[in-house]
């Protein structure tokens, strides 16, 4: 956004204070504004008087474009599975953060029969990856024309739309086009693709259906001058596919169209090109070799735009082995880097557990956590958990970096009474600990015992090793 | 210091010295140069490009293996190569549009536009540090291998030109240790033999260098004795041309002694010592400074930390700038990576802006991907995920990801293991980089296809 101080800001409110926003003062809200956590439309006096003043709408206007995103916005779908693409507002996360994931689209056609199409779609619906408390979920399906057929394009879009994703029309053909729109438009697709040569089609078709659309070009003149010409039509939501070239000197020149576009439009404020950006690693499919070289290019190519500038991307494979890093490796790059990934310290209990459970202790690094927590509760594993303070950071580092001590364990064993909550003193550390035994024991009278490096493994350990074999004086 | 040449400017040279053609000449599959008798060329302008003929030799080999990665890749998978897939079928004509229909808000002519690329120029330059000694610079290595050198972020050769492209190290252990099913396939009947697996990696898997870790000077392993256990460095020198890579085992008492003989029996060889910490900087310093070999810095994902010891390199051990390369710590995809990622991209950011102590080549221990649970284990430990599939293929790719995640952050040396994640993220670092030429005739192709 253009402003970066929260007084510039807050210059534009009230300044009553009458935290009718959900922030005490019209400071506090102005500073959420600029950290993107609270939008300008919060602030109801200043909405309602916009609505019978001219001045205070010129206002609000005029408020609501200096603090809008560097990169535009667009919605694709409608209701709870809509996903938001754009907005982002630097180049580097480092430098703020980076704020709408890669929305991942997978391909299906219209030649399709209808089971295989049914097998496609479910599958997109259906994947979920669990991770750091969550599963995480792919975003929508791309419905390609390759029947060149109306009738059949619409009944397929249509099919396709009762999965209830968001929706990308993949057809350069103005009249299957209009023939699906007819139908779905209502589900707030994107349209895909507007080029030098249907150009008019496209624009007849997004303002009459009011959808958003792509536009394709690889020269980055000719896109530059079709997202203007649209915008300046009327069209509000645009996204740039500056053409993925899948392999050799086109890949390269991809990587650069795909930087000049978003360093052009962050830091030469070119607003003509500060759309979100559109990458088809399905194109890797092109290229001549045997299926799982085709499904390893299309997620390279994939995570090299995922780390630089992709918004919105089309793939083919639904293998594990290409969507499981694809969507760890959005996950990663779009996560805040402000805020540290941390959970609360102290004893967790899990799936119950009574005084003859065993305890176990991890760091409170957000992702050792939750991968050590669902572990044990999906392992049906009656247990203490004690989460260490090690600021956030894992078993290994921590350990190493000496945020993770036998000091600090026997500090946690004191504040949690865990000692009164079971009748045995045996304290399961992590494997990746395991050179800090010997201090723990020292220092808390418990007895260690050392468990395994990785914690999906602990349910097969404590077959083995609980309960303990009473120690030998 | 050796400079590595391209086909163009190799040619340009011959021509310098009246080469027409190469006839005569072969270049064999072992690299070897011949010439056969009586040939018609003048052999004593040859003689001086002779050394240069050798780079050649060596360029050809590396092209080739780049040629032929990404064929290979399924075979590295150690999956059966699929049937061959029927060629596309050529894709419909693009149906013609019906003219538009004349409505008042459509435009009859585009709004004019010209896209003007943002201009950038960075002030500062990464040092460029080459690792590894031919003999006529006093070692006994085949070639020297160069990184760093960038002005811009990585693969914006539209900014500036990139000399050097990312290298990978092939690690090798000094003993047989647990690797994950899919890497010890490869490695499997060689790990007895540091020497021999030093080879395979060379020769087979197209590596540019390799680490020798001595992890048997443990004393929790094998407590090899120091003089014993560098006895292996010269049986890999031997083994192999390409500069090598001395790591330790991660003891903190042990490795300072291990790495100062290391320097010492490689003396020439401009070895890199990894690796110089907080902890233990002052005695791996000095020997590298003594006997001329490259430091690796290596911190904790701490910007800071990374730069107080490149300052304690400098400053305080006077190493040479072109003796460092820093690795600011590699953590796996979904494991911290945004973390690795951000603090790499930072510090070459902050190199190339012009602060000086950290405009340093980067390495990443890129085998840290096969930590993560995603890449070894047989399926996932929970209960509602979606199939994890063969974790045959998922491990491989882990490894490309993590390490092409980092490359776009600016990584300049991978240390990797898997055959084929080596072969991709070469084949991408060089197509980022702009060496592979070519590209498919109709990249819009994909949007028609049937199937």
């Amino acid at each position: 956004m253009k402003v970066k101080s929260p007084l510039e800001i807050y210059n534009y409110l009230p300044r009553t204070n009458c935290g009718e926003c959900g922030y005490d003062t019209c400071m506090s809200f102005a500073a959420h504004i600029i950290d993107r956590s609270a939008k300008v439309l919060q602030c109801k006096p200043l909405v309602e008087d916009a609505e019978k003043n001219p001045k205070a709408k010129e206002t609000l206007e005029k408020l609501i474009e200096i603090t809008s995103p560097e990169i535009a916005e667009v919605i694709i779908g409608t209701g709870d599975n809509a996903v938001k693409i754009g907005g982002e507002e630097v180049l580097h996360r480092h430098e703020l953060t980076f704020f709408n994931p890669v929305a991942f689209f997978y391909d299906v056609w219209d030649t399709m029969d209808d089971k295989d199409l049914d097998e496609r779609c479910s599958k997109v619906v259906e994947y979920k990856k669990f991770y750091v408390g969550q599963f995480l979920t792919l975003d929508g399906i791309a419905v390609r024309c390759t029947s060149n057929d109306p009738k059949r394009y619409r009944e397929v879009a249509k099919k396709v739309a009762g999965y209830g994703k968001p929706m990308i029309l993949v057809c350069l053909d103005a009249e299957c086009m209009k023939a699906a729109l007819e139908e779905v438009a209502d589900t707030k697709p994107l349209i895909y693709a507007a080029t030098e040569g249907n150009w008019k089609d496209f624009l007849k078709l997004a303002l009459d259906y009011k959808v958003p659309v792509t536009i394709r070009a690889k020269d980055l003149n000719v896109l530059k001058s079709i997202a203007k010409t649209f915008k300046e039509a009327g069209v509000e939501e645009i996204v740039l596919d500056p053409v993925t070239e899948p392999l050799g000197e086109g890949l390269q020149g991809t990587y650069e169209r795909v930087i000049q576009l978003r360093r052009t439009a962050i830091l030469a404020e070119d607003k003509d090109v500060a759309y979100p950006i559109m990458i088809t690693p399905i194109a890797a499919w092109l290229m001549d070799a045997d299926d799982v070289t085709k499904a390893y290019w299309e997620t390279v190519i994939g995570s090299t735009f995922i780390v630089k500038y992709g918004d919105i991307m089309i793939f083919r494979s639904l293998e594990p082995y290409s969507v499981m890093p694809l969507v760890l490796l959005n996950y990663n790059i779009y996560t805040d880097p402000r805020t540290p990934v941390q959970v609360e310290a102290g004893l967790k209990e899990i799936n119950n557990p009574t005084s003859d459970s065993p305890v176990f202790i991890t760091t409170n690094f957000a992702l050792t956590y939750y991968t050590v927590e669902s572990d044990l509760t999906s392992g049906g594993i009656s247990c203490w958990l004690l989460v260490l303070d090690t600021e956030g950071l894992g078993v290994e580092v921590s350990v190493a970096g000496g945020a993770f001590t036998s000091g600090k364990v026997k500090d946690l064993i004191e504040e949690t009474g865990i000692a009164d909550k079971v009748n045995h003193k045996y304290l399961v550390i992590p494997g990746l600990a395991a050179r800090l035994a010997g201090a723990i024991e020292d220092d808390t009278g418990w007895n260690v015992l050392v468990g395994p490096v990785d914690s999906g493994r602990i349910k097969g350990w404590l077959e083995k090793n609980w309960p303990p074999k009473p120690k030998e004086e | 210091m050796a400079k590595k040449f391209t086909l163009e400017e190799f040619l340009e040279l011959l021509k310098k010295y009246n080469v027409e053609e190469l006839e005569g000449v072969e270049i064999e599959g072992d690299l070897e140069i011949e010439f056969e008798e009586g040939a018609g060329i003048d052999l004593t302008a040859l003689t001086a490009a002779y050394t240069l003929l050798s780079e050649f030799g060596n360029f050809l080999y590396h092209s080739n293996m780049a040629l032929s990665y990404l064929q290979r890749l399924s075979a590295m998978l150690g999956i059966p190569t699929p049937f061959a897939m029927p060629a596309m079928p050529p894709a419909p004509a693009v149906p013609e549009v019906a003219p538009p229909i004349p409505e008042v808000k459509i435009p009859e002519k585009l709004v004019e536009a010209k896209f003007e690329p943002y201009k950038m120029e960075y002030p500062g330059t990464i040092e460029e540090v080459t690792l590894g000694a031919t003999k006529s610079e006093g070692g006994t290595r085949g070639y020297t291998v160069t990184v760093g050198g960038e002005k811009s972020l990585p693969f914006y050769i539209f900014d500036a030109k990139q000399e050097y492209l990312p290298v990978i190290a092939v690690d090798v252990f000094d003993m047989r240790i647990g690797l994950a099913k899919a890497v010890r396939m490869h490695y499997d009947d060689v790990m007895d033999d540091p020497a021999e697996w030093a080879k395979k990696a060379v020769d087979k898997f197209g590596a540019d260098l390799v680490t020798v870790h001595l992890i048997s000077t443990d004393p929790l392993l094998k407590d090899t004795p120091v003089n014993e256990a560098v006895k292996v460095l010269e049986d890999v020198l031997q083994a192999v041309k390409c500069p090598i890579i001395v790591g330790g085992s991660g003891n903190k008492e042990k490795d300072p002694k291990v790495l100062a003989k290391a320097a010492e029996v490689c003396e020439g060889e401009r070895i890199m010592l990894a690796s110089a910490t907080l902890d233990e900087w002052e005695m791996i310093a000095e020997a590298a400074k003594k006997y001329d070999h490259v430091v690796l810095s290596w911190t904790q994902m701490d910007i800071n930390n990374q730069k107080t010891l490149n300052k304690y390199l400098l400053k305080r051990a006077e190493v040479p700038r072109e003796n460092i390369i820093q690795d600011t710590t590699t953590a796996a995809l979904g494991y911290g990576l945004d973390y690795a990622y951000t603090t790499m991209e930072r510090a070459r950011i902050a190199g190339l802006k012009g602060d000086a102590d950290l405009a340093f080549p980067i390495s990443s221990g890129t085998t840290n991907a096969w930590g993560a649970r995603e890449a070894w284990m047989t399926e996932s430990p929970i209960e509602g995920d979606s199939d994890w599939g063969p974790r045959e293929l998922r491990g491989p790719i882990w490894e490309i990801v993590t390490g092409l995640t980092l490359a776009l952050a600016g990584v300049d040396l991978f240390m990797m293991m898997h055959p084929g994640a080596c072969a991709t993220l070469k084949e991408i670092s060089n197509t980022l980089g702009g060496r592979i030429k070519g590209g498919v005739a109709d990249p819009g192709e994909w949007i028609f296809m049937e199937g």
